[in-house]
Formats: C-alpha cells, structure tokens, sequence
C-alpha cells in the first residue's frame, strides 16, 4: 500500500471504492490469470530497484544532486572535443520552448487537430532543413546521424536493387562506421573504404573509380566535413562519378557548416543525412540527437524513405490550413514487415528544437557563424602550429571546425599532454591512435562559436608550457 | 462550459518576420584574429553558391511564434491522453529537472571518463535495477526507442544463431497477429522472414497454431505480455517451451511492462530478451514522438561454453561497468561478439535520467503500485461501460484487463454509420485525448484505452460518460459526428488530399516550387 503524488487513485479510500465497483475484494484478483509457474518468486520489495522504498521529492533531490556534482563541465573553456558532437551554444528561447508541457508531453501525432502545433513546428523543421540542404524531401526525424547514414544505405539498396555493396570514405567517421555495419551485416551488404590521399585527406578519385567498375555499388557516400574535420573540395565531382556507375550519391553533412559550404542538394546528393545535435540539443553525454534524412523530388527515392514525414494540407471542409502524417503506407505501423524502416519513436522534440534554432538564427546567423567558427578555428589551428614539434592541421585541405593537430614530433605522448591539460581545466582533442593508429600521438580539436580568443590562447599557452616550449 | 483548444491564425514561419531581422546575435569575429588568419578563401567549388532560404525574424517572433503553437497542440500536462499501448503517464518534474541540468547537458560523450562518474554511476545503476525489474542479468541502455531496442534483440538473436553455427537453417521469426508493427519491421531489418499466428477467442496466442508455425526454421518469437489486448498470456510459460525446444530465443516486447511490475517478469515467464520502454513505463515524457530510450536485458544464458560466451556479450553499446580495482565506473565499448553500435554513442541520457529519477521516486513499492492503480483504472473503466450501446469487446470479455482495453465500436459503425474515428474525434471535442484507433488490426473498429496509473477517478468516469453520450447522438443523428472535432485547433483533416501526388507538401520548399510553377510532377 503506497499513497503516492503520481498516483491519485492510491489512497485507501479511492482504491476501496473502484474495488467495490469492479467487485472484488482485493486488487491481486485482478491478476489471478498469471498463472503460479509464470509468477515472481522472489521478494519483489527486498530487489535492489531504486533505494529500497518510495523516497520523497526533496530526499531525490538531494540524491540526485550527490550523483551530479561528481560530474565535470568545461565551461572555461569548453570543452574542445568534437567527433560527431560538438559544443556549440544553445539559446535559451529554445530551451524555453522544448520544456514547454505541451510539446514536451504531448504524443506523436496521431490526432491531428489536436496536435495542430507540433505538426507545423515539425513541418517548419523540415521545410528549415529542405533549405539548409537544398533537397525537397525531409523526415521528421531519425535518432542520430549514424543511424540515419545506416538507413540510408539500406535505402540505396530497395531503390537500387541487386546491388551488393556500398562505398564509404576511408576517414569516416568510426562510430558511424560501427554503426552502419551493425545494419547492414544482417543482409550480408558489404562496405568498401576508397583510400584518401595521405597529404590532402581527399578521397582518391581514381581508387573511387576501381571500386565503382563492376557496378555493384548501390551508393557512395562521403562526410563533409570529414570526420579528420577537413572539408571534401571534390564532392561535386564524387558524386558526378557514383551517378555514372548507376549509385546513389549520399551525403552527411553538420548542419552548422552549411551558412558557408556548398549545400548537398547543389552537389548532387540523392540522399542527404547530417547531425542536428549542434542546432540546439545540447551535448547530453551523446543522446538525444537529431538524424537528419533529405531526399530529392523523386517518387522512386519518397516511397523508400525511412520515417515519419509531416505534409501541409487542409481541413476536409477546405477552408483552413492543417497538418497530417503524410505516406504513411511505408511504415511500421500500416505495413509491418514490409516496412521500410521500423523506426517509430523518434526525436521529434529534438526537431523542434532545431526548427526553434534555425528560426532565430536565420539566413544572416547561419552564414555568420560559419564564418565566426571558421576564423576561430583556424586561429587556433595557426597559433598551434607555431609550437615547435607540433603540426596544424595535419592535412593540407582547407577545414571548417576541427582539425587533426599532430604530436608525433612534440616529445611528449598526447596522453600526458591531455592529463596535463585536464589539470588546468581543459578538454584537449579527441585522441585518435584508437581509430586511426597511422596518425600516431595526434589529436582531433574542435573550436566553435562558444571558444573566445582568451579560450585559444589559453590553450596554446598551456600546451607550450607542457611541451616546455 | 464546453472546452476549447486555442485556435490562433498562427502564420508558417515563412510568412513571418522581415528582410534582415534577426533572431539570435552571432558575436563578431575577433579583429586579432581576423588580423592573424587573414582572409579564409575556401575553394569556389566548394562554397556556398547561394544563401540558405531561411526566415528572418526577431527573437520575440520567434518565441511568440512557437509559444502560439504549443498552445495548439495537447499533451498529458493538459489533460488525460488514454492511448492505448503508448502508456501516457504523467510525466514527474522534479525528474526533468535532473535530466536536464547541465551537469547532464553540457557532458561530452567522449569526455574523460573520470570526468562522468557522476553519471555513469547513475547510469550503472539504471542497468542493475531495469535487470531487477525485468528478472534478467544484464542490461545495456544504448538503445534510442522501443523499435531501436527491438532491433538490438532481434540481431541479438541473429548473432546468437550465427556463434551456433545455425543461422543458415534459423531464418524465421513468429510473431503474433496482435503484435505492434515494430515487431514484424525489426525482424525483416535484422534479414527474418515473419511468421504470423493467429489469437484464439481468449485473446492468447492459439497454441495449436502456433506449434504448426514452429519448425527448425524458428529463431525466435517477439510477444508482448500483456498483450495489445491488454490481457494476460495465459499460456506464456508452455509458449516459452515450444520455442526453446527448438532452441529459439524469447523476445519480449517491454512496452506493456506497466501491466505486471512487482507480480511477475519476463524473466520469470521465460524470456531470454527484454526491451524496456523509458518514455512509458518509467516516465519520460514522448515529446511528440520522441526521444526515447529503449533499453536492452538479456538472461546470462550460454551460447558458446567453450569460448565462454553469454548472451549478455552479445548486447549492443558501450554499456557502463565499475572498476573494482580502480574503484571508477567506465564505458565498455563493444566487444568482438556483440552485434555492435546502433547509434554514434552512450544511449539517451536526458529520458535516462529521467527515468532514474522516477525509479528512485517510486522505490519496488511504488512500481507495484503503479501496476496495480493501471490495472484497477482499466478495469473500473471495463465496469462503467458495461452495456453501453453500441461498443463490444472481442476476445476473452468476462476477462480481467491489465494496463489496457480495445473497445470495438462496429456495432455502433454497423448501426449508425458512425465509425471508430468518428467516436476519436468526438472525445476530442470534450477535451480529452482520444484512444490508439484502428489497432490492434485484429479488432475491428478498435478503440484502444489505456488511462495509465496516473489518472483520476472522476477523469475516468467522465470519459465513460462521454463515450455513452456520442453513442447517443450517434443513434440520433449520425450526421453530427462526422463533423467533430469542433473545439481543436482545426477541424477534420483531408488526410486523401494530403497524400495525393499532385498535392503531397513534405516542405515549404514544394509549397513555393508548387506555386511558382517550378516543381516537376512527382514521378
């Protein structure tokens, strides 16, 4: 017996009438048809789940502050780590309107007319993205670029049918990577890495070619930004070359790059995916993000797309504007397993907060910050090369955010750098032995909108410091 | 006094704003920086031809703009949203609180990990209680959504035939004919063929029907339990041996897990693998659709004795797991048996924590109850709409319900012309939010309830009436409700029209091509 605020129907009274109602004497009748062998046969209340006993409001929140405060935040300076999530500031008009009770509560859409709000919030961030990524077509959410790159691929092979492979960049992004493989391993697809010139990082035409010759590719994809931060200059050509060996041309993109990179629709994308964590999300120790999904005015591409898509249309009377969940015979829940994907919860509040983003930042913010995180990060990347023993960026070809920053000839490992790092209150780079050993002690640094000269130069000064510069 | 949803002329974001506001104040470029780097020229082919077509607004347009929309759109912050099988519960605020502190958001996933403990403790300890709950060994929370979970085991499955040195023969998985859609869909991504049976009139799986499905064929079975009928398997434990004996796996689908806590678990009726549902069962909110979390439990059974591999080496993550020796909590990222990352990194943690919090909140006791208050709710409920003209229940109606019930409302259809969605809309209109339609696609004219445990008594009554009342003026003037809902932002959608090639509008982008007569016909 337990008279809790989350349950209004528990005190004793309550609960006696509605038993009396329903004609029984106590509630565990209403369970007599699990049957004893299919019954718990332990002492449900001695399981350790939560801390043993109901606890009130201000007894969790004392606990919950326990756990929280032996977590650390780089505020000054943020943190600069990227990897396929990034610091970037979230307004605070964003936050506002994502904890909102009726959107934050509400369900997917299913009634339309009482969810009004939300389905032209989530059709303005289709329509927001459709302009960021000049494609016609976007869903209202995937969980994650990884995933949306995975659903992607299997796309390419229901639009393409009979292929047997798809033909990835050799610097993807290896968490992507893993992620792709754990769907596509099930139908026995197979990916194939094009190599990347080792000055430049650009992927290598001619190896592309070799890998498109028996025609076997259902599409080719790259990163741009690549994952190694520099920007793939050739993706217009890339993608001239997949069309003409009959593949699908699919790009990933970060969304905050474009206010000042050519947009993946001009590039000649079928498909685009992205990451929509910096539009707003926040970092959340890697989730809730945002997949991003575009596709082309094509019935061929629309009908194989994954996910749920938000459509304007109007009331049955005619006179009024309104939203509906538009061909929805590709999913789930009307076409089981001929589904074209099985996704079904999304990261719808997640979209609105990118539609949120993109209203406020605008045509003008999107370039302006492109620019704003362009010039700092390639400050930073200057300043760090002037180190003696230390290369920035290691690749030749222009970048956007981040950079790989070499060590290999500084002296010292980049494990004591970072550890000598951390001790001043800085994050250093993502440390990239683990998935690119060729690189040696280098690291991968990310510098946006939220790191400040004095953020910079504090980090080059206590590198130099730590290298004995 | 009638309710009424605001009904605000609210403009597409297009429409709003003017050339040159904006909402948001990018800071200046640094002129020592500017200085220092000098001019950035990125190669032509590569630049941004033309800007990106987005509106120009001020800050407060923007918020106003949004605020207007939140105001037409219903969540369970509203009032009582009884959607069968999505299991809205309120939504507690001291756990957004916690989920949405910086010390959550502002975290990198790839942050040192002596940097998180704080949260992967809370973390490690979400995992040891959802095993506890679900009566399993091992939990990973890497899964995004229900559907993401269910992916994870069913190639947890695949995995497992496939160490066997089975896969070849072991191509099918059965799956009842009331599951949710997401059960069939994850199987054919994981490269299953479906296998379907039929529900006896009881409303359990027909067990003759289902031993002619198994074979040495079967890999394994997906059921939820309570069913979407919202009843009991009665036969669950004879289920789970006609499945092992041909040495398929147990997939139990969490999203009625509100249905049973503290009387019994997956674990206790058979399962070899659960998903888990944070955004119903433990209270993050649905955010219109999401984010989620569907964590992943798996028992420790053997699949490789001589390699020593478990089940549990199979799950997907990184997974969190303490340091004995160093006395730290660190990330396990996926080892050579595991079926791998489904998603870039650690889980969602913002409905995570939010579900920590609530189990923290609710203690063993709690979650009992939480049960119970469901299954008291849907069976009062059951009591108030005893012969109510015009709804019956198929399957099993002398039967207690659990955490929730399907109406049928084809006699009322049959009588009247007045049709499940008809009834949805009509409960719009009284303010209340209306119940899964349509499904589960074995009920014809479904309507499927569920008022969860956090509903009130006199909201439950007060549904009950208002059903009686459309059946009412359904009798006497079936017109009427064809023209509900009247009280909601809008009125009746043209759903035809929404997805007719010529009109279909997925972007503002089509709207204005459309237009302007610059868009090529679908095709």
């Amino acid at each position: 017996m337990v008279k809790h605020p989350w349950l209004p129907n528990s005190p004793d009274e309550i609960k006696k009438k509605m038993l009396e109602t329903i004609g029984v004497k106590d509630v565990s009748e209403l369970f007599s048809d699990i049957p004893e062998e299919a019954r718990i046969k332990v002492d449900w209340n001695k399981l350790e789940i939560g801390f043993g006993r109901p606890l009130s409001e201000i007894e969790v929140k004392r606990k919950i502050e326990e756990y929280l405060d032996k977590n650390k935040i780089f505020k000054n300076p943020p943190p600069f780590l990227g990897g396929g999530a990034w610091p970037h500031y979230v307004p605070a008009v964003v936050r506002y309107i994502i904890t909102r009770g009726e959107f934050m509560t509400t369900y997917t859409p299913y009634q339309p007319e009482i969810a009004y709000g939300l389905m032209q919030a989530l059709f303005e961030y289709q329509s927001m993205i459709a302009e960021l990524l000049d494609m016609e077509v976007v869903n209202a959410s995937m969980y994650d670029w990884a995933s949306a790159a995975a659903e992607a691929f299997l796309m390419s092979f229901r639009v393409n049918r009979g292929k047997e492979k798809v033909i990835v960049p050799s610097t993807m992004n290896p968490f992507h990577e893993k992620v792709i493989n754990s769907y596509l391993w099930p139908h026995g697809y197979k990916i194939e890495k094009v190599k990347h010139d080792p000055e430049t990082g650009l992927m290598d035409l001619e190896d592309l070619k070799n890998k498109l010759s028996d025609k076997k590719a259902a599409a080719v994809y790259i990163e741009n930004p690549s994952f190694l931060g520099f920007i793939e200059e050739n993706a217009k050509d890339i993608g001239e070359i997949a069309h003409d060996a009959g593949a699908l041309y699919i790009i990933g993109v970060d969304p905050m790059s474009l206010g000042v990179l050519e947009s993946p629709g001009k590039l000649g994308a079928d498909i685009a995916v992205g990451e929509g964590q910096p539009l707003g999300l926040g970092l959340n120790f890697g989730g809730p993000y945002l997949g991003i999904f575009a596709t082309k005015w094509n019935m061929k591409f629309i009908r194989q797309m994954p996910g749920r898509i938000m459509g304007l249309t109007t009331t049955k009377t005619g006179d009024q504007r309104a939203f509906a969940m538009i061909l929805q015979t590709r999913e789930q829940h009307i076409r089981r397993e001929k589904a074209t994907s099985n996704i079904c919860t999304n990261e719808a509040l997640c979209a609105v907060a990118a539609a949120v983003y993109m209203a406020l930042l605008g045509k003008e913010g999107f370039k302006k910050i492109g620019e704003l995180i362009l010039y700092r990060s390639h400050y930073a990347a200057k300043k760090l090369n002037e180190i003696t023993g230390v290369k920035a960026p290691r690749f030749k070809s222009e970048f956007f955010k981040e950079f790989v920053v070499d060590f290999n000839e500084a002296g010292v490992d980049y494990k004591t750098i970072h550890e000598e790092l951390l001790k001043r209150g800085i994050h250093g780079g993502l440390y990239l032995k683990p998935y690119y050993p060729e690189l040696g002690e280098s690291a991968l640094y990310c510098v946006t909108e939220v790191h400040t000269k004095q953020d910079i130069d504090f980090l080059v000064e206590s590198i130099k410091e730590i290298l004995g510069r | 006094m009638a309710w009424r949803q605001a009904k605000w002329p609210e403009p597409i974001i297009y429409e709003l704003g003017a050339p040159g506001r904006i909402g948001f104040l990018v800071p200046e470029i640094e002129e020592e920086i500017k200085k220092y780097v000098g001019e950035i020229k990125l190669p032509d082919k590569i630049k941004r031809s033309s800007p990106p077509e987005l509106p120009e607004l001020s800050e407060v347009e923007v918020l106003r703009h949004f605020v207007n929309l939140t105001q037409m759109t219903y969540g369970v912050d509203n009032g009582p949203v009884p959607l069968g099988s999505c299991t809205m519960k309120y939504n507690p605020k001291i756990a957004m609180e916690a989920a949405f502190d910086p010390r959550v958001t502002m975290l990198h996933p790839l942050q040192d990990e002596r940097t998180v403990q704080g949260l992967l403790e809370m973390m490690y300890l979400l995992e040891r209680w959802l095993a506890n709950i679900v009566g399993m060994d091992a939990c990973t929370l890497h899964p995004a959504a229900g559907a993401h979970g269910e992916l994870a085991g069913v190639l947890i499955i695949r995995k497992y035939h496939e160490l066997k040195g089975q896969i070849d023969k072991k191509k099918e998985i059965i799956i009842p004919d009331s599951a949710h859609g997401t059960n069939p869909a994850s199987s054919s991504m994981a490269g299953f063929k479906v296998i379907e049976v039929k529900s006896d009139e009881r409303g359990n799986v027909d067990i003759e029907a289902l031993k002619a499905a198994v074979s040495e064929a079967t890999a394994g079975l997906m059921i939820t339990n309570p069913s979407t009928l919202g009843m009991f398997e009665e036969n669950i434990v004879e289920i789970a041996k006609i499945i092992h004996e041909v040495d398929g796996l147990l997939y139990y689908d969490g999203a009625n897990l509100n249905g049973i806590m503290g009387y019994t678990r997956p674990g206790d009726m058979g399962f070899d693998i659960a998903h888990i549902n944070i955004h119903k069962t433990f209270s993050s909110p649905h955010g219109g659709g999401g984010p989620g979390a569907g964590p992943v439990c798996v028992k420790d059974r053997i699949v490789d004795p001589d390699k020593g591999i478990k089940l549990s080496d199979l799950l997907p993550g990184p997974r969190v797991v303490y340091d004995e020796k160093e006395k730290k909590y660190k990330l396990k990222w996926p080892g050579p048996y595991s079926v791998g990352m489904l998603k870039a990194f650690f889980g969602n943690v913002i409905p995570l924590v939010w579900g920590f919090t609530y189990i923290m909140a609710m203690g063993p006791q709690g979650l009992k109850e939480a049960t119970e208050q469901a299954v008291i709710n849907t069976n009062y409920f059951k009591k108030l709409m005893e012969g109510v003209k015009g709804y019956t229940l198929y399957y099993g109606p002398e039967r207690w319900r659990k955490h929730e019930i399907v109406y049928s409302a084809k006699p009322l259809a049959d009588e009247t012309g007045v049709n499940a969605e008809d009834v949805a809309k009509g409960l719009l209109d009284a303010g209340f939010y209306a119940p899964t339609i349509y499904f589960p696609l074995i009920v014809p004219e479904a309507l499927m309830i569920e008022f969860t445990d956090t509903e009130t008594k006199e909201n439950i009554e007060r549904y009950a009436e208002r059903l009686k009342e459309i059946a009412r003026i359904a009798y006497e003037n079936p017109e009427e409700p064809k023209k509900w809902p009247k009280n909601t932002a809008v009125g009746r959608i043209d759903a035809v029209k929404a997805n007719h090639p010529r009109h279909v509008t997925p972007t503002w982008r089509v709207y204005r091509l459309r237009k302007e007569g610059k868009l090529g016909l679908l095709k």
